[in-house]
């Protein structure tokens, strides 16, 4: 068989009704732009995780990460064979003028945690600024541009887990060093909020929400884990000590369900799609089935029909998952925009467009096959009987 | 007309149709030769077996029993696969509805059964345009069917039959389409091709006048081929 003569036919036939492939095709294009946007809501949900490191760990309250651990820990667990340094940092849970302005926020111990976390790349001056400044913050490059903030800039965040004002200068801007990296989280001095609680006599002064611990090795993590909870064994705040990783999937599992649902969607949209292309190729074979006698008469076996029935089904289906594709990065463009709060990290993985292209794949075949068969096996003077 | 060996010999021909639980039967023990450079028309009323018979011939149907050798091949021993090739290569069709392919021009529809052999492209070429000469269509060879005329889509058919240089030609109802003048157009381009390039034609048709082009002529009734006449070759349409 002449391999272009064969695809020009089959080009041919895909648009001879151009409104129905049109549709078909549209259809193709909605559903994979929709495929595609639920795969990336599901791969933003688990960003965190993926810009987790093999070489931090986490050690946090056993009971629930809502009770704090007594800043004493520190020196222990930076004595525990393994550990390469330890910082630590408070969920602070400010609110800028409305809840619905929701950004990450959190007390940290300045330097070294800042250090731990070589991904957050802020500039030399700016760094050293921050440092300098008791009520200093750096604030994410996305979030800046969310509020249009600069240097030097006062910002004001009502407390909801701290009880007032709490009022910050914005002395740098971090950047991510690549997009996987969230860049709207707001750090500042865990002193400052420490000085103002125990001005104020509060139980959580002198207490950090949870450790971060950078371990010589990734191999050793496991152990070093245990070691950290075994040393605080009945003591008054026993530690629950996991990797950076686990502790952002034990935050996922809280909205397993919904992580699940987007995905059962996800697939429910790839199945309608299946029927959409297959009733088109279905109604395209009996139409056609005349033509498939004929081709048969001529001598055509049952791999050239099937072959000329796939091809058109693949054209189809691929050009529509195509301008699915190439929409799927403007329109997370637009959601990763709007969306912002909820999804710092929305970006479209390239995992994402391969699973695009293989359901592609599959509905095209699947669409395919029972016109194919019918086409294969209907007895050609039947099929001729079609004509005329 | 010379007599020479046949290229078709059927024998003891039996086939049937099932409609629901009842069997119906079709054609009923027929045997025929027919011989290289015949002219044979195949006529009879409706539901006799014509097209079922001529199908047969043509491989493109399977018969309850008997036998239909094609220049010695017993093609109802042949699979599917090998059936398909054979009719390739050994048989040229003419339908009463052209059966074009239209989305391909004139000359697309010729070259068609051509893809399956191992022919350049520029052999190709050459095969088709000769083809759609001998037909009177060179001038046309890049029109769609909807371009053309019945007669002249019907002439393209035949180009596509002769392409791959059959030896026998099946033509279910080659004018039963066509006006008088396109019709008689098509019967003398048939005998041409009888004539000048010694292919054996079997044509199923209705119409005595048509059937008058043919050397024999065979009717075919209630599933037997009850008697056999000699055609006036000359006879005026």
């Amino acid at each position: 068989m002449k391999i272009m003569h064969i695809l020009k036919l089959i080009f041919k036939n895909a648009f001879r009704h151009k409104l129905r492939t049109f549709l078909t095709i549209l259809g193709v294009t909605i559903a994979i732009l929709a495929f595609g946007l639920l795969r990336t809501v599901i791969s933003a949900w688990y960003a965190g995780v993926e810009a987790s490191s093999a070489s931090r760990l986490v050690t946090r309250n056993a009971v629930s990460l809502i009770f704090p651990l007594p800043l004493s820990y520190k020196e222990k667990i930076r004595q525990v064979e393994g550990v390469k340094r330890v910082s630590y940092g408070t969920w602070f849970g400010g609110v800028y003028i409305d809840e619905k302005n929701f950004f990450a926020n959190y007390a940290v111990e300045p330097k070294v945690y800042l250090e731990m976390y070589p991904e957050i790349v802020i500039p030399g001056g700016q760094m050293a600024a921050f440092l300098r400044d008791r009520k200093a913050a750096v604030a994410g490059r996305k979030l800046v541009e969310r509020f249009r903030w600069k240097i030097g800039d006062v910002v004001i965040l009502k407390g909801t887990i701290f009880p007032g004002e709490w009022d910050f200068v914005i002395r740098g801007i971090y950047k991510g060093r690549d997009q996987t990296v969230d860049e709207s989280a707001f750090f500042f001095h865990w002193d400052y909020l420490n000085e103002a609680l125990k001005k104020a006599g509060r139980t959580w002064a002198g207490q950090v929400g949870w450790y971060m611990i950078e371990v010589t090795d990734p191999y050793i993590a496991a152990d070093v884990s245990l070691r950290i909870d075994k040393m605080f064994k009945n003591s008054i705040a026993e530690t629950l000590t996991e990797t950076e990783k686990a502790f952002q999937l034990g935050f996922i599992s809280m909205s397993q369900a919904i992580v699940v649902a987007i995905q059962l969607v996800s697939f429910v949209i790839v199945f309608i799609i299946m029927a959409v292309v297959a009733n088109t190729m279905a109604m395209t074979a009996r139409e056609r089935i005349g033509e498939y006698a004929i081709f048969k008469t001529l001598g055509f076996k049952a791999v050239h029909i099937s072959g000329l029935i796939l091809g058109e089904s693949l054209i189809i289906t691929m050009t529509g998952a195509s301008l699915g594709i190439v929409l799927t990065f403007p329109a997370a463009k637009i959601f990763s925009k709007e969306l912002s709060q909820f999804f710092p990290i929305f970006n479209v993985e390239q995992e994402t467009i391969i699973i695009d292209i293989i359901a592609a794949l599959v509905v095209a075949c699947v669409a395919a096959v029972f016109p194919a068969w019918r086409a294969v096996n209907i007895r050609i003077a039947d099929g001729l009987r079609r004509i005329g | 007309m010379e007599s020479s060996k046949p290229i078709v010999e059927v024998r003891n021909l039996y086939k049937s149709y099932r409609r629901g639980n009842q069997v119906l039967p079709v054609l009923n023990d027929i045997s025929l030769d027919i011989d290289e450079g015949e002219f044979l028309a195949l006529m009879g009323p409706s539901g006799s077996g014509k097209t079922t018979l001529l199908n047969l011939i043509a491989g493109i149907d399977r018969a309850d029993s008997g036998t239909v050798k094609i220049g010695g091949v017993d093609i109802t021993a042949l699979s599917e696969t090998e059936l398909a090739g054979w009719r390739a290569m050994n048989v040229g069709f003419i339908f009463q509805f052209y059966n074009l392919i239209p989305v391909l021009t004139a000359f697309g529809n010729v070259e068609l059964p051509l893809l399956l052999t191992g022919l350049s492209k520029n052999e190709r070429k050459t095969h088709v345009e000769m083809c759609l000469s001998v037909v009177n269509l060179a001038d046309r060879m890049d029109h769609y069917p909807g371009q053309l005329s019945g007669g002249q889509q019907q002439r393209v058919a035949i180009a596509r039959a002769i392409v791959t240089d059959p030896a026998i030609l099946v033509a279910d109802e080659p004018t039963g389409d066509l006006d008088r003048v396109s019709a008689e157009e098509i019967l003398t381009l048939m005998e041409r091709l009888v004539h000048e390039l010694g292919k054996t034609i079997i044509m199923v048709t209705h119409d005595p006048r048509a059937a008058q082009k043919a050397h024999i002529i065979m009717h075919l009734d209630k599933g037997e081929l009850n008697h056999e006449n000699h055609a006036h070759p000359q006879a005026d349409f």
